[in-house]
């Protein structure tokens, strides 16, 4: 198979794989586990610019992170685990689903506060800039954040920044249409994100955020283009949160008539037309893939489910340094 | 009799604001969500009052408090507490000292609306008790109620008030139900505590989810043949110091018992107000049983750990009694026992 085949089949089953955890979170829930920010119809957005990155690379990530975790080689195992509680998740049971961090893989900081990810961003790209701690030359930033956060104004502050200081950040705004409970055009004119971006001077490119391949290409030539010159990039990707907020959640408040236009856009079944028309897959073997995502999760499943509770003599660990 | 009807405490605001909205037509609501939330308020009181506002809390704090100073009577739904900390600035520098500095020519009547607690694992980033922060903070109020009827009357009178207060909601609350009375004029006062259950051994003091927790407390006290008194501060500031220093003049012993971490915390006040205005009433050290100096961790045992428990705050009130009462029948110097004790504080919370 070509490698250009292979990488289209590769990110087909990691959206598969996505996909599959967070449907198994939303069974966690309804059986009383937490309640998580899913990234169901988001799959594109994060394998598309995490297969951009390399090894020495950083992500900086918010509250709907599953899937640039997954992509980036997180063990669903693990992150369940962290979802429950437990001591062999991510973070030990400290963070719950909102702020998995997992620093050896290069996933280093996480904030559930909307715009956490934004202000932190600057400090993590100037460090590799710098070529502090164990950063290697040449490695980048990429931060993750929703069309939400763009109207903190710390979004600003980061890009002003980030411009000013010439830091080699990526800007990866997932435009999902949704702030929680509220319509993005609620709340900004409808081009905003990408006008704002280009104001402060920066490249900006917009792309489909449900055509995998797309948003590889972009977050492909953004990439090239920060560690040429060393300075930040932005991206917009353009897609939808299929399901709530969190789980659970009605969605009383979405307009079922979008909501069925952007399903009919679904970035998995995107993918899986494109590579059946390409006579790269079919049906059978779509179901194979499936099988065996759906395998990893219920294995990834017991293993977190067996998983030890934290002790609460361990409560004050990790407070301080 | 007042008429009384049955309800959560999410309806017990939502009533409150209703009411309040329809008695002046200077009251508005702004939050994100708060419109989509509460279509019946948006119906009711029209799109401009009732306003979804951008992912932006530092604005929405600052036009409160440039609208207060205004004419108008924000009131900011600021979702889960630890948010607060971008609109910490317009609150705290704007709304707290622009009256003090301005010599008084302007007002800020707003209310800023925030969730804390613990109970849906969600970690530190949503789950943090700062109301101690805000009480630190000059010009603002702060309430924080126990029970739906207090919900009611204390957001009523926030709303009423020139000043500006935060009011805490602690989530675990939220569904909660008691009765609830139905009069538009049922106002509870700010700065006025209550007294939950009378009793002549020890004060039990707590608010929003601990009242629950001391009165649990206090039932069992009861079968050690220990009479607690409990009290619900409701409001953190101004502090009903006469309600608390009534108590302790009669108890002689002080036990204060909340989520929030202990460090410069509310307890710290009590004890400090204790030791500085009854200190020939007391029979025993004070305690605070409180949150650990940690943020609140996601996994359910570990959140758990960190809140105070009925079965603590009952060892804890056993340990003081019995070890006051030695030293009472010795005729001993209170204080040798101190270190003994020490250790309820700070990780009462932890022990249960
Ligand atoms: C400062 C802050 N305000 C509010 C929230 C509550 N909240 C969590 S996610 C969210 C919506 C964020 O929208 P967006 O940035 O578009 O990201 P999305 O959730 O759509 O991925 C809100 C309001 C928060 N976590 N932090």
């Amino acid at each position: 198979m070509p490698e250009e085949n292979r990488a289209a089949f590769h990110r087909l089953e990691t959206m598969l794989l996505i996909r599959a955890y967070e449907h198994q979170l939303v069974e966690l829930q309804r059986t009383g586990a937490p309640g998580t920010c899913t990234s169901v119809g988001q799959e594109a957005c994060a394998v598309g610019v995490v297969e951009a990155l390399d090894a020495r690379d950083r992500i900086v990530t918010n509250h709907r992170s599953a899937g640039h975790l997954i992509a980036r080689g997180a063990e669903p195992r693990r992150l369940m685990a962290e979802v429950l509680g437990r001591v062999d998740g991510y973070c030990g049971g400290r963070s719950g689903s909102l702020h998995i961090s997992a620093k050896e893989l290069g996933v280093v900081l996480t904030s559930t506060i909307v715009g956490g990810e934004l202000s932190m961003a600057p400090g993590v790209a100037l460090a590799q800039k710098m070529g502090a701690g164990n950063s290697e030359p040449g490695g980048i930033v990429a931060v993750f954040f929703g069309d939400g956060a763009a109207c903190e104004g710390i979004f600003h502050e980061a890009l002003n920044l980030a411009v000013q200081w010439q830091l080699p950040l990526l800007f990866v705004c997932e435009n999902n249409q949704w702030q929680a409970f509220v319509h993005r055009l609620e709340t900004m004119p409808d081009k905003a994100i990408s006008a704002w971006a280009r104001g402060h001077g920066l490249p900006v490119d917009s792309v489909d955020g449900n055509d995998v391949d797309a948003v590889h290409a972009a977050a492909a030539r953004a990439v090239a283009h920060i560690r040429a010159t060393g300075g930040p990039a932005f991206l917009e990707l353009s897609t939808y949160r299929q399901r709530g907020h969190y789980e659970p959640d009605d969605q009383a408040y979405v307009d079922s008539a979008e909501l069925q236009a952007w399903l009919q856009r679904d970035p998995i079944r995107m993918q899986g037309e494109r590579l059946t028309a390409k006579g790269l897959i079919d049906a059978a073997g779509l179901a194979a893939l499936e099988l065996r995502v759906r395998e990893t999760i219920a294995t990834a499943l017991d293993f977190a489910q067996a998983s030890a509770w934290p002790t609460p003599d361990t409560l004050l660990e990790h407070v301080y340094a | 009799m007042t008429k009384m009807t049955r309800m959560t405490v999410e309806q017990a605001i939502h009533q409150a604001l209703r009411e309040e909205m329809r008695r002046d037509s200077s009251v508005l609501l702004m939050g994100e969500g708060s419109a989509t939330k509460q279509r019946d308020l948006v119906a009711d009181f029209g799109a401009e009052r009732v306003r979804n506002t951008p992912l932006a809390e530092a604005i929405v704090a600052g036009t409160a408090v440039g609208a207060a100073a205004s004419g108008l009577r924000p009131v900011i739904d600021l979702l889960f507490a630890p948010f607060m900390a971008y609109a910490m600035d317009a609150l705290v520098n704007s709304a707290g000292k622009l009256r003090y500095l301005s010599g008084g020519q302007f007002q800020f009547p707003l209310v800023a609306m925030g969730m804390t607690g613990s109970g849906w694992c969600v970690g530190g980033q949503h789950n943090h008790n700062l109301e101690a922060m805000f009480v630190h903070a000059p010009g603002l109020k702060v309430v924080m109620p126990s029970e739906p009827a207090d919900f009611k009357g204390l957001l009523k009178a926030a709303i009423r008030d020139d000043n500006p207060v935060l009011f805490f909601t602690d989530l675990g609350l939220l569904y909660q139900e008691g009765e609830v009375p139905d009069a538009e004029d049922f106002i509870v006062p700010i700065g006025k505590a209550a007294v939950r259950r009378a009793g002549g051994d020890v004060t039990l003091v707590g608010y929003a989810k601990t009242v629950a927790v001391c009165m649990q407390a206090a039932s069992q006290l009861e079968a050690h043949g220990i009479a607690a008194e409990v009290i619900d501060l409701r409001s953190l500031k101004p502090l009903d110091e006469d309600t608390v220093l009534g108590s302790v003049r009669k108890t002689g012993r002080l036990v204060v018992v909340h989520e929030a971490s202990g460090l410069c915390g509310i307890a710290a006040e009590l004890a400090a107000l204790a030791a500085t205005k009854a200190f020939s009433a007391l029979r025993a050290p004070v305690l605070r049983l409180t949150g650990p100096d940690a943020p609140a961790a996601s996994s359910w045992v570990l959140e758990q750990a960190a809140v105070p428990k009925p079965e603590a705050v009952l060892e804890a009130v056993l340990d003081l009694v019995a070890g006051s009462r030695r030293d009472e029948a010795a005729g001993k110097s209170r204080a040798h026992d101190q270190d003994s004790r020490a250790h309820h504080d700070q990780l009462a919370g932890l022990a249960a």
